[in-house]
């Protein structure tokens, strides 16, 4: 008989620390509206935005995330030194390759991490700290990063009306390490992929390749659309079932939640999920969707982090994390707050 | 069903989502002009008219119907 193959020794995982940065503009619905004959009203209507934040047009995607990484690091009790791979979930890194990751990794002086990025958009962040929870589980990583990190606002149509005044720009990260205890729920995730088209970034950078010149492009540049009623039914009608479906895997039921940190799609969505999900009358709910706007892969670290640092919501505690979008992909897990 | 138990049924799922009172909501009313009801509501009164009356309204469809006499007619002819 072959040798036996050694593994690791197998653990528990918790998140250690968490970090955010907000971007420094604050704009308003007033500097939104001009653009898609709209008003402050009707957006707070149909998504609870007030305000939301741009970066700058001199910070990028990497420098949002090593801010919120240096944070989440420091949080966690740990240097950049103690992390042994690095996942981030983005759609606005503007290269094929390489990924955001290993320039993130790079700049934090993290030496020779494993490093990626993943492709679930509003999902990503909790795809990520499933993977995390695995990786750090089963011993192949210590300590793995976790990134959610959006610059939007370089990939929207500022006239379109069902996008424009929705997205924006942020980055949350959080350290996933080891823990004698289970302290992150199994990952409840899934895609429906006959819904692709409910939300997509184009046209594909195939279709902007000049056919007479390939070294040319030709074309608008790819922008994010939105079939806004078609997400908003398969949130409400779905969304619920796979929240149930990770507070059962973690062996809870709805009442023992404290703290609910939806995808900050839409205020709209969240207040129409929660009337089928049965929580306690005091949960606590992330609203940060009212002056963060939809920050994809960000808004829930962005979410969970204005909850935690405004005293609403207690290290200990549990929370549901759920994300959905454009796949349309969806993840959930319950988690203890650092 | 009759038009005045759909009616009825109509009245109490949209004044429950839109908040609106009950007797403010009649057939010739359109749903945006006369009652303040947005794209995001009408999505959710479908997904209710579903699981109340069995019939529900898909996106496609959605755009049509513009009063509640409208989707008293839709309920009428799928049920």
């Amino acid at each position: 008989m072959s040798k036996q193959i050694a593994t690791r020794p197998r653990t528990f995982s918790r998140i250690s620390g968490l970090g955010v940065y907000r971007p420094t503009e604050v704009v308003p619905n007033e500097a939104i509206i001009h653009n898609i004959d709209s008003s402050d009203e009707w957006i707070r209507e149909r998504s609870g935005i007030i305000t939301r934040r741009y970066a700058t047009a001199d910070v990028t995607i990497i420098d949002m995330a090593v801010w919120a990484a240096e944070k989440a690091i420091a949080d966690a009790g740990l240097t950049p030194a103690d992390i042994d791979n690095v996942i981030v979930s983005t759609i606005s890194h503007p290269y094929q390759t390489p990924s955001a990751a290993v320039f993130i990794a790079d700049r934090l002086g993290i030496p020779n991490p494993g490093a990626m990025d993943i492709s679930a958009a509003c999902a990503g962040f909790c795809y990520a700290i499933g993977m995390a929870d695995a990786e750090v589980s089963s011993g192949q990583s210590r300590n793995t990063l976790v990134i959610g990190v959006e610059k939007l606002s370089e990939w929207i149509d500022i006239n379109d009306r069902g996008t424009a005044f929705i997205f924006a720009d942020g980055a949350g990260a959080v350290v996933v390490s080891p823990s004698e205890t289970a302290e992150i729920g199994p990952t409840m995730w899934g895609s429906d992929g006959s819904n692709w088209d409910a939300i997509v970034m184009a046209p594909g950078l195939h279709e902007i390749r000049d056919p007479k010149d390939p070294k040319a492009v030709v074309g608008e540049r790819p922008v994010l659309r939105m079939q806004g009623q078609k997400v908003f039914r398969w949130t409400v009608s779905e969304m619920p079932k796979i929240a149930h479906a990770a507070i059962e895997a973690a062996g809870l039921t709805p009442a023992d939640i404290d703290v609910f940190v939806p995808h900050q799609a839409n205020l709209r969505i969240t207040k129409a999920m929660m009337k089928s999900l049965g929580f306690a009358d005091d949960i606590k709910v992330a609203e940060d969707i009212q002056f963060s706007g939809n920050t994809s892969a960000a808004s829930i670290p962005l979410g969970l982090e204005q909850l935690r640092s405004t005293g609403v919501a207690q290290s200990g505690e549990l929370a549901l994390l759920i994300g959905f979008g454009a796949g349309l992909a969806y993840a959930a897990q319950v988690v203890r707050i650092p | 069903m009759t038009d005045q138990e759909i009616l009825d049924a109509l009245r109490s799922i949209v004044s429950e989502i839109a908040g609106i009172d009950e007797a403010a909501i009649d057939a010739d009313k359109s749903f945006v002009d006369d009652l303040d009801i947005d794209s995001l509501s009408m999505v959710e009164i479908a997904m209710e008219m579903d699981s109340k009356l069995g019939v529900g309204i898909p996106d496609e469809e959605l755009k049509n119907i513009k009063t509640v006499g409208d989707a008293i007619a839709y309920v009428k002819a799928n049920s």
